[in-house]
């Protein structure tokens, strides 16, 4: 990238957890923020740049952490960043209302020899407090320049710009020291000479000899990668026996900079702070109540699930029907063929899957900023932890799982929440047990298709109830097996309220939403493409009907039978009768549009007025496989006059009265043919999906479904069933239209009651075989797009095999267990 | 007199003594500032039983009641 500032300066900004380092980080960059993981973990890296005064700040915000150990990986990579990738400075970030804890942090930093800037933020709230320090004292003691700073008003952000410039340019490392005490210190020079002699190690002598003394695990492991150093090692063991005569040498360490933090502290405070109860801690004493924490806790569970779910469905919507709408243009100004199919049902369909997240996302990490920034969070975790240690989860948990009630996807997402890597992989490894919402459709539709309505509650019930136990039983398996080991302490700041400035919130949001786009979006649309082309290709498929050729002759029949209508009501000459045909395409506009209007009501009406009047087409539409011959005998069958008799039966609805009004003399014929052509409409839509019907049962997805056939057969699964798992990848409730193109029956999510009705009268379908499809649905791999998020969050392609080898694997095994009760129990 | 932390009351203070823990916990609770000579208050319970907060060096730590059970307190009065 060309740039006109040749002085670059690298900071690396580290600070406690709720320092607002990131606020602070955000005043300085702005939007010129970049985020990504660090080489080969999990930990996040983010870094942005600032362009001040001629010079060009180049920042990496390191991981907010309480110390610099070797035992968390946050601590290590924050360290490994300042001593292998060696910045000018290090930008300390102190919360000044809480600063003896955070000058435990600043000792460590000191240890690193590296020029030091003291951003001393949360002045107002210090001031607030009482605090008042000597700045000067403290810049002495620390060897830093200090700053002080209001994150949150974007105050004293020039001020230490312009000082991280100075210090800089003067280059000078802290000169302070910790102190380790009379008994130590000796040990520490000696080591700290002889590492002199060792070639190639580029690290602060005094901090590598110190950390030899500590027994840190990493910097020992680097020491005995370089030649000629065992020596050193060997001595600094045996001067840690000794030296622990008098000391423990696994705590001394710690404890001597908790010292040096104490005498800072107690040095530049001018007068002692109030100790008392602060705000929060009222605040806090309803909000943890032992009665109304809880209640409290279920509350804002409650809200936040409703946010993302319920206000997120309305965005989600609007936005699949921009892509309909789309999909539907390319279809009009596109000509019909392959590519039209690409890019309408492979790409628009896609790109529509990755953007319908969106929403969900934007308001998740709304909610969660919100939550984390008012620190609510470390609450909701407290007041929780005792049930979701039972399980071997942190008490953070409970929040990403509970979203994955809705959407698996912020689940998956929101259980970054989590700091220990452990707990965020058992999190999310169980995550697709908790049933999402797009689920729902899936099994109201075996539901109402086998059991009675006051059944199918329980059966509900049951599925998701199950997912949750299922999820315990996991996630206990999960700590004990590949996440065993010491689980992380659950040792947790609680960090005083704060009220969140919208400018934090919207920025996390932002970079989630980027985040998403970019690294999960790619992986969705091209999976959505692939599932797409699975379902629909071969093309050319060899029909056993002559389809075509029915419903050319069905149009053909219909022709000449509109024809004998009208002239029967004397309509003869060419004119009138196409004044008619008019007159019913108006009428037929006018249904459709009053159809779309009607979607959001109960549609179960529509089906039973349906079969009241079973004639002739709605019976043979009802009925599975019928020769396409068949269709055009009875399509035949009914007489022209049997259309009129039944138009004159049948009342005029009232969104067509209008237009009877307005053609008085025109409108009995052209009614008429209206209802003649309803039974066209019938047969050549029937003709229409058994040829889909037929064309799906031969795509590569049911290829595959009858490949994995005799697997499933156990589970009591057809390949039809199989074909139907597989295009729920895509997103779950395409199951039930998938369902509804395989047995040729109109289905999607609003028109379940016929497909309902048809399985149900299927022999292949047993209530049983409708629970183990159930459970297998509960359990098996999620969508596509949560596998992309999972792969991302898992950080890698490995974990994503686990993942799907494992949840295909428990879903047989359940189904199949759940089976062979029910066989035992006497279904079938 | 010395009390576990555990089975200190809300409200009642005292100066931490010893740690008996052991491994990541243990140091971890160090970082945190859970050193011998710091002040501790307790100052609730979670509404079922577990974790406990503390106040120490001025800030807020919840911690488990199995962490509390390691760490000995000279209580004062």
């Amino acid at each position: 990238m060309a740039d006109n500032h040749e002085k670059i300066i690298r900071i690396a900004l580290a600070g406690n957890p709720n320092c607002g380092k990131t606020t602070i980080f955000n005043n300085i960059t702005g939007a010129k923020q970049h985020v990504g993981n660090y080489a080969g973990v999990t930990v996040e890296k983010k870094e942005g740049t600032r362009n001040f005064e001629g010079y060009r700040l180049d920042f990496i915000d390191l991981p907010g952490t309480y110390s610099l150990t070797a035992r968390s990986l946050d601590e290590l990579v924050a360290r490994n960043v300042i001593v292998n990738d060696n910045p000018d400075l290090i930008m300390n970030v102190l919360d000044e209302s809480n600063l003896e804890r955070n000058l435990y942090l600043a000792a460590q930093l000191i240890e690193l020899e590296k020029p030091m800037v003291i951003a001393l933020n949360m002045d107002d709230v210090a001031k607030e407090m009482g605090v008042d320090l000597d700045l000067d004292k403290m810049a002495e003691l620390t060897g830093a320049t200090i700053v002080p700073t209001v994150g949150r008003n974007n105050e004293g952000t020039d001020d230490l710009l312009r000082a991280t410039i100075k210090v800089a340019q003067a280059g000078q490392p802290t000169k302070a020291k910790i102190d380790y005490g009379s008994n130590i210190e000796p040990a520490i020079a000696e080591l700290q000479a002889e590492l002199e002699e060792i070639a190639n190690l580029h690290y602060p002598l005094r901090w590598v000899a110190v950390k030899l003394l500590e027994n840190d695990a990493d910097v020992v492991k680097k020491v005995k990668a370089l030649s000629g150093t065992e020596g050193i090692l060997a001595k600094a063991q045996g001067m840690r026996k000794t030296l622990g005569v008098t000391d423990d040498m696994d705590v001394i360490f710690q404890e001597k900079r908790h010292e040096f933090a104490v005498q800072v502290f107690n040095a530049v405070l001018r007068k002692p702070i109030d100790a008392g109860l602060t705000r929060s801690d009222k605040i806090d004493k309803i909000i943890t109540n032992r009665w109304l924490g809880l209640p409290i806790f279920a509350l804002v569970m409650y809200l936040l699930f409703n946010f993302v779910n319920l206000v997120g469905s309305y965005p989600q919507d609007w936005l699949a029907d921009c892509v309909t709408l789309l999909g539907d243009w390319v279809s009009t100004v596109m000509p019909e063929g392959q590519l039209q199919s690409l890019i309408v049902n492979g790409v628009i369909a896609g790109v529509g899957a990755v953007l319908s997240f969106i929403p969900l996302i934007i308001l998740l990490f709304m909610g969660i900023s919100f939550l984390e920034d008012t620190g609510y969070m470390a609450r909701a975790a407290f007041v929780i932890d005792r049930i979701m240690r039972s399980c071997g989860l942190h008490g953070k948990s409970f929040i990403p799982l509970i979203l994955g009630f809705g959407c698996s996807i912020p689940g998956i997402m929101g259980a970054r929440i989590l700091d220990n890597r452990k707990d965020r992989m058992v999190t999310i490894l169980v995550m697709q047990l908790m049933s999402c919402s797009a689920r729902l459709p899936i099994y109201t539709l075996f539901a109402a298709a086998f059991f009675t309505p006051a059944q199918g509650g329980t059966v509900l019930f049951s599925v998701y109830f199950a997912g949750i136990i299922l999820a315990v039983i996991m996630a206990i398996v999960f700590r004990k097996t590949l996440f065993k080991g010491e689980a992380e302490p659950f040792v947790m700041e609680m960090p005083p309220y704060h009220m969140p400035t919208l400018k934090s919130v919207l920025m996390h949001m932002w970079e989630r939403a980027v985040l998403y786009l970019k690294k999960a979006g790619t992986f969705i649309l091209a999976a959505s493409i692939l599932v797409w082309f699975l379902v629909s290709y071969p093309q050319n498929v060899q029909y056993s009907q002559d389809y075509d050729g029915a419903s050319e002759q069905i149009n053909q029949i219909y022709e000449e039978k509109d024809a004998a209508i009208m002239n029967h009501f004397g309509f003869t000459a060419k004119e009138q009768q196409d004044k008619i045909m008019n007159l019913v395409d108006q009428m037929n506009t006018i249904a459709a549009d009053q159809e779309e209007d009607d979607q959001s009501e109960d549609t179960d009406e529509d089906a039973a007025e349906a079969s009241q009047d079973a004639d002739e087409a709605t019976k043979i539409a009802d009925e599975g496989n019928v020769a396409a011959t068949d269709i055009v005998a009875t399509a035949k069958k009914v007489t022209p006059q049997e259309s009129i008799a039944r138009a004159q039966k049948e009342e005029v609805p009232d969104y067509l009265t209008d237009l009877k009004e307005g053609n008085k003399a025109n409108f009995d014929a052209a009614w008429a043919v209206y209802v003649n052509d309803q039974d066209k409409d019938t047969f050549l839509k029937k003709l229409d999906g058994d040829k889909n019907a037929e064309k799906i049962g031969q795509s590569y997805a049911a290829r595959f479904g009858q490949f994995v056939e005799p697997i499933m057969r156990p589970l009591g699964f057809d390949w039809k069933m199989s074909l139907s798992l597989v295009a729920a990848m895509a997103a779950k409730e395409v199951m039930v239209s998938t369902l509804g193109t395989i047995y040729a029956v109109e289905a999607d999510e609003d028109h379940e009651s016929s497909l309902a009705q048809y399985l149900h009268s299927d022999p292949d379908f047993t209530p049983l075989i409708a629970v183990c499809l159930m459970v297998f649905v509960l359990i098996y791999p999620p969508c596509i797009a949560a596998m992309a998020v999972f792969k991302r969050e898992a950080g890698s392609w490995g974990w994503l095999a686990f993942f799907i080898v494992y949840a295909t694997v428990l879903a047989w095994v359940v189904a199949w267990i759940v089976r062979q009760v029910g066989l035992l129990l006497g279904f079938q | 007199m010395i009390k576990k932390l555990a089975d200190l009351h809300v409200g009642q203070s005292g100066t931490i003594k010893e740690l008996h823990g052991h491994g990541n916990i243990m140091h971890r609770l160090i970082d945190m500032g859970v050193v011998p000579g710091t002040k501790v208050n307790v100052l609730k319970f979670a509404p079922l039983g577990d974790p406990v907060e503390i106040k120490v060096k001025n800030f807020n730590l919840s911690l488990r009641m199995s962490e509390a059970k390691t760490i000995d307190v000279m209580v004062e009065g």
